[in-house]
């Protein structure tokens, strides 16, 4: 007995009409969990009830407290007939078994009904008292801390890393018994989503249980996902990161976060416990912040503080890669094959070395390989035991082992930013499994080896170190092009760069980076059971290979070398595959700069032909010309000749390319005008490369003022300001039949350029602004439709960039590190209120100089009055003050300061809570993670035109889904979500039958966020004229 | 080929102002877009006309499914369907409640019954504004009537706070709702040159002078009817007019107090011989005028017809003589302030109250 649950039902307001006679309700409330249920009495004649009934305690097993939902039910009372059911909400309270997280769930959570949407709100407390348990033989996990997050989360440092974790359950989906023939739709939809949700609760509770016996306490980067199979069952499954977590001390006294996917603006922030806030301009050891991430990161037993110290030196100068490091690192050499030896036995002792984490702790990720993908095609309806997880377990782990392998090949014992997922059409379902191949440091493994290691791998110079290849350069396991790094000339790297990961925050990057998407559609012929798979099957590489041709293309185009975050999606049909590739392109400079794209036609006798080819060659050059400007991607000149010369390697021109072994060397070097390096060659021999060069053109640049890339930060812009636009947009495209493939090809790409179009459109009020996490889904819903769906986060930045010559890549990360120190929330405000007085559309050249003139200026000023500031806050203690309404607005144009308005909405009850894919909110800091949410619905309608249409039905539904997330949330306390993401998407529809159904999942991490400026200014609050209720306090 | 779905929801509501107003002012989508085309925001943003089609879709899409929230204001702000910033609710809500003048001015004072919603089309044609936008006011006017007619205390006030509206539209809606609930008659042709502000000024007047709540704002429906009691009295002032003497007093006084030397405005007004002729000689008409009015007052017809009556028998007739805005005041000051020395007149209080009214209505309604 070592859980009590206990509910109260409060009140409710905006009830439906049930009673056509009175126009009234009379409503009461079933509370149920497990078996037993509770009723408050019947209010009558009412549409905002007050029940406030007793607490309805339920006493139950932890395990049931894992794996059931509260669930509650409200009803109108009929004397005559059966009571009606008004709607129903289900309340995960797995946030309230952690006693980090949430201690209460309370507040205004929208009763949902899968036919009529949201009816009302009811107003409910919930809370459990947890008994100790220490009962080895367990079956529960409460306690471990799940997080969607893929990075360690901020307000915790990593003690350990376990690694891989998964589990898959499996039971019959309700939508397919027998029984479904009788029910109501609605009794089969709440089923659906009520085994759901029992599911994910059992999932979550085995994963807990793994994660407790390999020691840990957490779950980072934890993904969970359906599979609707449809006869042979429905699948939950999921994948995290098992970690050892500790919460860093209150977080006033903060000094650092130790983390490293945010763009530094948490880093930015100075705790009060800090010395002196002089440091950052100091000109000694520049980066006192780094030095204490590193030693914050090495709690376990392995660290002495010397050598903690003594990594900080080393890494603090990057220039030791240049200079005295030469010595270094030969003679770390063998040692660091030894070690390496070392990690590469405690990671294979894993069954599988995989890690979730797109983002690692500072000199956990030592070196990248490349991505490893692994797919495979099953047949759905040969599953011997349908109801069991062992034929699906299989599966998955034939997959996984060949991921394993693949990283082996490349000469890593790793796989990070590891990501499973499937496509299932009929009774086909392609299986695929991605990540990238990575060697990491042991300094987080449980079975670490010696602490004297990882001094030489903090040799290697953390802005190029990642670059360096890791497997043997005599035995490459695919052709590539080696050439010494540009960074530190020591080591090698390849010319190109493909990751699944976040770019790391250190890595020297000049310019910036942007979105490349490779898109493609390939018939199909339409076929059954085997020979449907084997026709699958074989088109899998050649789909593979040209997303991949496309995607090198694209990213030559755009004159970089390298992509992170990618993510290539496989969609199968009846008639088609849809693959979209989706990556964020940037220039590494520690890698070669890319050469341009060069043409060559086959038949050169034909003058015309000829013309042709020049015209196109002169028109991509300008492209890569226009591309480079835009994104001020003007690599060192310096440092290319200097390397030029030494480069013993054959020059080997040749990966993947269509037509490689045609062109002579010569040839070509002479025809180039980009760059001092190869170029890659397109031949014109087929109409398909006519069509693949035209469509490479196509692709229309972003807007004035925007940026767009998937992965969590775009480098090159730090300050963001506070205003964020999450956003969901989805898509369904109807195709005519008998399409070719080049045709299909132009309509998947324009819907996808459209559709982005539209959202520059409809963002444009931000402006500047980046897309951030734009993540897209393709699916084939039926035969002639494809359905995109995008999610993503659209943030507004200021264009004064002070730090932006990306010229000496060494000292950047320096001067990045000085003022991040120094421009703090005080500067950003000050900024911000220019900003909003500058024309943003114009010159960015004119711009960007006034800006570091200004920076420079304002960095003295707002150091001054940081000065002050501290002083008044020690005098004052915390004193938390109020933010203007005007940070906290979501819409910069929303600015207007009316002070009628605000009066008249003072008694708006409902919290802000925002919602982003990221992991961080800008200018915020996240204080508490709330527990993670994880939601499920289905809505159903049969009057598909009453309600709008499909458009009609989908945007209600989706802005349904947002606003229980937000509800949910905030009744925890929270008022914000980030990693959040809508996993799937299932939309259906039967237009004849006047008929739509829609299933949406989606999940993040409740978290409570505070504005920096709330944490350090109390002058804010005079500076800024209009001074309201900051959202935070009203969300806690 | 088609787009067959096209939705796109953002955590905070995006709502374009410019499209906002398109959509209140009804237009179809495709007219809309075809207005933003005009106005330029395809250049500006690099957009093409499918993206601007799918934005207003989009946003039209949005609009409706907030109507339904606009309906009754304080909803707004505790739903949880959208999440919009309170300066966006507030514009939301202060456009769907705006109205035209030209609209308002063609419904002021009719029942606002199922009858006159069915003619609105004739309003429509008549003044240019689509049909969907006049529905949407008069179902604006007919909302605000129906929730306020059942409250109690002070209009302007109960209408601010039920429809979260600003001071200025809420005045506007009192008076709208003022007008309607009596009825008054503002159609007529010789009162098409009043515009709306003129009869909400008007109203604003009554409404505080004439109602009961004027007098005692714990009573209850006060400020919709006028204050019968008082129009009872008003049947006293007859006197003015039926007793010889006192008229004639009357006009002596008016005419020298207009006439002192030593004013210096009436110095100016006596320059002007000719007007102070036409008043001297006038002088019973227009009296007879103003008083017969405030004697009617008590019936419901004569309540109607109380601004047709004030052109009728005050400013045509001072209208013809040429009379300025300055005249005007001038010279009901002196007939106010006269009438409180006469002998043997003795409803002072009636007097005042119904004069100070009547005076700023005929200045406000007196257009040079």
């Amino acid at each position: 007995m070592p859980g009590k649950l206990k509910a109260k039902i409060v009140a409710g307001r905006h009830l439906p009409v049930m009673d056509r006679a009175s126009d009234l309700t009379d409503a009461f409330v079933e509370v149920k969990f497990g078996n037993t249920t509770f009723k408050t009495d019947v209010y009558p004649k009412s549409l905002n009830p007050q029940w406030n009934s007793e607490w309805f305690k339920f006493e139950v097993d932890d395990e049931d407290l894992q794996d059931e939902p509260l669930q509650i039910t409200v009803l109108d009372h009929d004397t005559y007939s059966a009571n009606d059911a008004i709607g129903k909400v289900y309340i995960d309270i797995d946030p309230l078994l952690c006693s980090e997280a949430a201690t209460v769930i309370s507040g205004w959570l929208p009763i949902y009904d899968t036919i009529h949407g949201i009816r009302g709100e009811i107003n409910v407390l919930v809370k459990v008292d947890l008994f100790n348990d220490l009962n080895r033989f367990r079956q529960s996990s409460c306690g471990v801390k799940f997080f969607c997050t893929t990075s360690i989360p901020r307000c915790y440092r990593a003690v350990m890393v376990h690694g891989f974790v998964e589990e898959l359950v499996v039971n019959e989906d309700p939508e397919y018994q027998w029984i479904d023939r009788i029910r109501t739709p609605r009794a089969s939809n709440e089923a659906r989503q009520r085994l759901i949700f029992l599911m994910s609760g059992e999932l979550q509770r085995k994963i807990g249980l793994k994660v407790l016996e390999m020691g840990g306490n957490a779950v980072v980067g934890y993904l969970q996902c359906f599979d609707l199979e449809g006869e042979s069952g429905l699948v939950v499954r999921a994948i995290g990161t098992a970690c050892t977590l500790e919460k860093i001390s209150t977080f006033p006294a903060t000094a650092t976060h130790p983390n490293n996917s945010s763009p530094s603006k948490d880093m930015k922030e100075p705790g009060f416990g800090e010395e002196a806030p002089g440091v950052p301009l100091s000109s000694g050891p520049p980066t006192p912040l780094r030095a204490q991430t590193f030693s914050s990161f090495s709690p376990s037993k392995s660290y002495s503080r010397q050598s903690s110290s003594s990594d900080t030196e080393l890494s603090l100068t990057p220039k030791t890669g240049m200079g005295s490091g030469g010595s270094a690192g030969k003679e770390a050499g063998p040692l660091k094959a030894l070690l390496r030896q070392q990690t590469q036995s405690a990671l294979e002792q894993r069954e599988y070395p995989f890690f979730t984490l797109t983002a690692f702790p500072p000199g956990f990720l030592l070196h990248v390989g490349g991505v490893v993908s692994a797919r495979s095609v099953k047949l759905l309806d040969r599953i011997h035991n349908p109801d069991e997880p062992e034929t699906r377990d299989a599966w998955w782990e034939e997959i996984r082992q060949e991921i394993k392998s693949h990283a082996k090949a490349l000469g890593c014992h790793a796989v990070v930013g590891y990501s499973e997922s499937t496509s299932i059409c009929e009774e086909v379902c392609i299986l695929s499994a991605s990540g990238t191949a990575a060697v990491l440091s042991s300094r987080f493994m449980q079975d670490g080896p010696l602490d004297t290691e990882h001094r030489f791998e903090e040799v290697v110079s953390p802005g190029c170190g990642f670059c360096h290849i890791p497997y043997d350069e005599l035995n490459i396991p695919f052709p590539a092009q080696l050439t010494y790094c540009y960074c530190c000339r020591r080591y090698k790297v390849p010319d190109v760069l493909f990751t699944t990961i976040d770019l790391p925050t250190e890595a020297n990057v000049t310019g910036k980076g942007c979105l490349i998407q490779a898109r493609l559609c390939r018939t199909k012929k339409k076929a059954q059971g085997e020979g449907n798979a084997t026709a699958i099957s074989s088109l899998l590489p050649f789909l593979e290979y040209e997303l991949h041709t496309q995607l090198m293309n694209k990213l030559k185009l755009r004159g970089m070398n390298a992509l992170f975050g990618l993510r290539i999606q496989i969609s199968v049909g009846e008639t088609m595959l849809l693959g979209l590739a989706s990556a964020t392109g940037v220039y590494l400079t520690a890698l070669p700069s890319p050469g341009g794209i060069q043409i060559a036609g086959k038949t050169p006798s034909d003058i015309t032909y000829e013309q042709h080819i020049s015209t196109m060659q002169k028109k991509i050059n300008d492209t890569i010309d226009k591309n480079k400007e835009l994104y001020e991607i003007n690599p060192p000149e310096v440092v290319e000749e200097i390397i030029g010369s030494p480069i013993p390697e054959p020059r080997q021109r040749s990966r993947l390319f269509r037509s490689h072994s045609e062109s002579s060397d010569e040839v070509s070097e002479l025809d180039l005008s980009h760059g001092k390096k190869d170029a890659f060659v397109l031949e014109i021999d087929d109409t398909d490369a006519v069509e693949d060069i035209h469509a490479l053109l196509t692709d229309s640049p972003t807007p004035a003022g925007f940026y767009s890339c998937n992965t969590e930060i775009m480098p090159g812009i730090q300050n963001w300001t506070s205003a964020i636009q999450m956003f969901t947009s989805v898509r369904v495209f109807r195709l005519n039949a008998n399409l070719t493939n080049q045709g299909l090809n132009k309509i998947f790409s324009d819907l996808c350029e459209n559709l982005l179009k539209s959202l520059y459109f409809k963002l444009r009020s931000m402006v500047p602004c980046c897309l951030c996490h734009l993540n897209f889904t393709v699916a084939i819903p039926e035969d002639e439709l494809i359905q995109v769906a995008v999610t993503a986060v659209a943030m507004s930045f200021d264009k004064e960039q002070p730090l932006e010559n990306g010229k000496q890549s060494g000292e950047k990360t320096l001067i990045k590190a000085i003022t991040e120190n120094d421009e703090q929330l005080q500067f950003n405000l000050e900024l911000n209120a220019e900003t909003s007085s500058h024309n943003p559309l114009s010159s960015p050249k004119g711009l960007s100089e006034v800006g570091s003139h200004l920076s420079a200026r304002d960095r003295c000023s707002s150091w001054i009055e940081q000065l002050k500031l501290k002083a008044h806050t020690i005098r004052r203690g915390s004193v938390k003050t109020t933010s203007s309404l005007e940070k906290a607005s979501p819409l910069p144009e929303g600015r207007s300061r009316s002070l009628r308005s605000n009066r008249s909405y003072s008694g708006s009850s409902v919290a802000v809570v925002k919602m982003t894919p990221l992991s961080f909110i800008p200018g915020a800091k996240i204080i508490k993670y709330l527990g993670i949410i994880n939601m499920f619905f289905i809505r159903e309608t049969s009057s598909l035109r009453e309600e709008g249409g499909v458009s009609g039905f989908l945007h209600t539904f989706i802005a349904e889904v947002f606003a229980m997330v937000r509800a949910h949330v905030a009744a925890l306390g929270g008022n914000a979500v980030v990693s959040y993401s809508m996993k799937e998407c299932v939309f259906m529809e039967n237009p004849n039958k006047n008929q739509a159904q829609c299933l949406i999942n989606v999940s993040g991490d409740a978290v409570i966020f505070v504005r920096e400026s709330e944490l350090e200014s109390t002058s804010v609050q005079t500076q800024s004229a209009t001074t309201h209720t900051s959202n935070g306090g009203e969300g806690t | 080929m088609s787009v067959e779905l096209d939705v796109f929801v953002g955590n905070t509501t995006i709502m374009d102002k410019e499209v906002y107003q398109l959509w209140l002012n009804g237009y179809t989508v495709n007219d809309a877009v075809k207005v933003r085309i005009e106005g330029g925001v395809m250049e500006e943003c690099e957009a093409s006309a499918e993206v601007l089609l799918s934005d207003t879709m989009d946003q039209y899409r949005t609009f409706q499914m907030c109507e339904r929230l606009l309906h009754h204001p304080a909803k707004l702000a505790n739903q949880l369907l959208f999440q919009i910033p309170p300066d966006r609710q507030a514009m939301l809500i202060e456009r769907y409640y705006a109205f035209d003048d030209s609209f308002v001015r063609e419904v002021l004072g009719k029942k606002l019954s199922k009858g006159t919603k069915k003619d609105l089309d004739d309003v429509s044609t008549k003044t240019g504004i689509t049909l969907k936008s006049c529905r949407r006011q008069f179902d604006n006017f007919k909302r605000v009537f129906k929730v306020v007619e059942e409250l109690k205390g002070p209009l302007v006030e109960n209408i601010r706070q039920h429809f979260l509206l600003p001071d200025q539209l809420a005045r506007d809606y009192a008076a709208i709702v003022f007008f309607a609930n009596n009825r008054f008659e503002t159609g007529k042709k010789k009162l098409q040159y009043l515009t709306f502000q003129d009869f909400a000024f008007c109203a604003g007047q009554l409404i505080n002078n004439w109602t009961l709540g004027a007098v005692d704002n714990m009573m209850e429906d006060m400020d919709v009817d006028l204050d019968k009691e008082f129009l009872q009295d008003l049947k006293d002032l007859k006197i003015l007019i039926t007793d010889k003497d006192l008229l004639d007093q009357h006009k002596s006084r008016v005419n020298n107090e207009t006439s002192h030397p030593l004013s210096l405005v009436c110095n100016a007004l006596r320059g002007k011989t000719n007007v102070f002729n036409e008043m001297e000689a006038n002088f019973k008409n227009l009296s007879r005028g103003l008083v017969n009015i405030a004697a009617k007052l008590i019936n419901a017809k004569d309540v109607r017809d109380f601004f047709i009556d004030l052109v009728e028998k005050f400013i045509e007739p001072c209208r013809s003589d040429k009379w300025t805005s300055i005249d005007m005041n001038l010279y009901l000051t002196h007939y106010t302030n006269s009438a409180h020395i006469l002998d043997t007149f003795k409803h002072h209080a009636v007097w005042t109250r119904y004069m100070g009214v009547i005076k700023s209505c005929i200045l406000r309604m007196y257009h040079d």
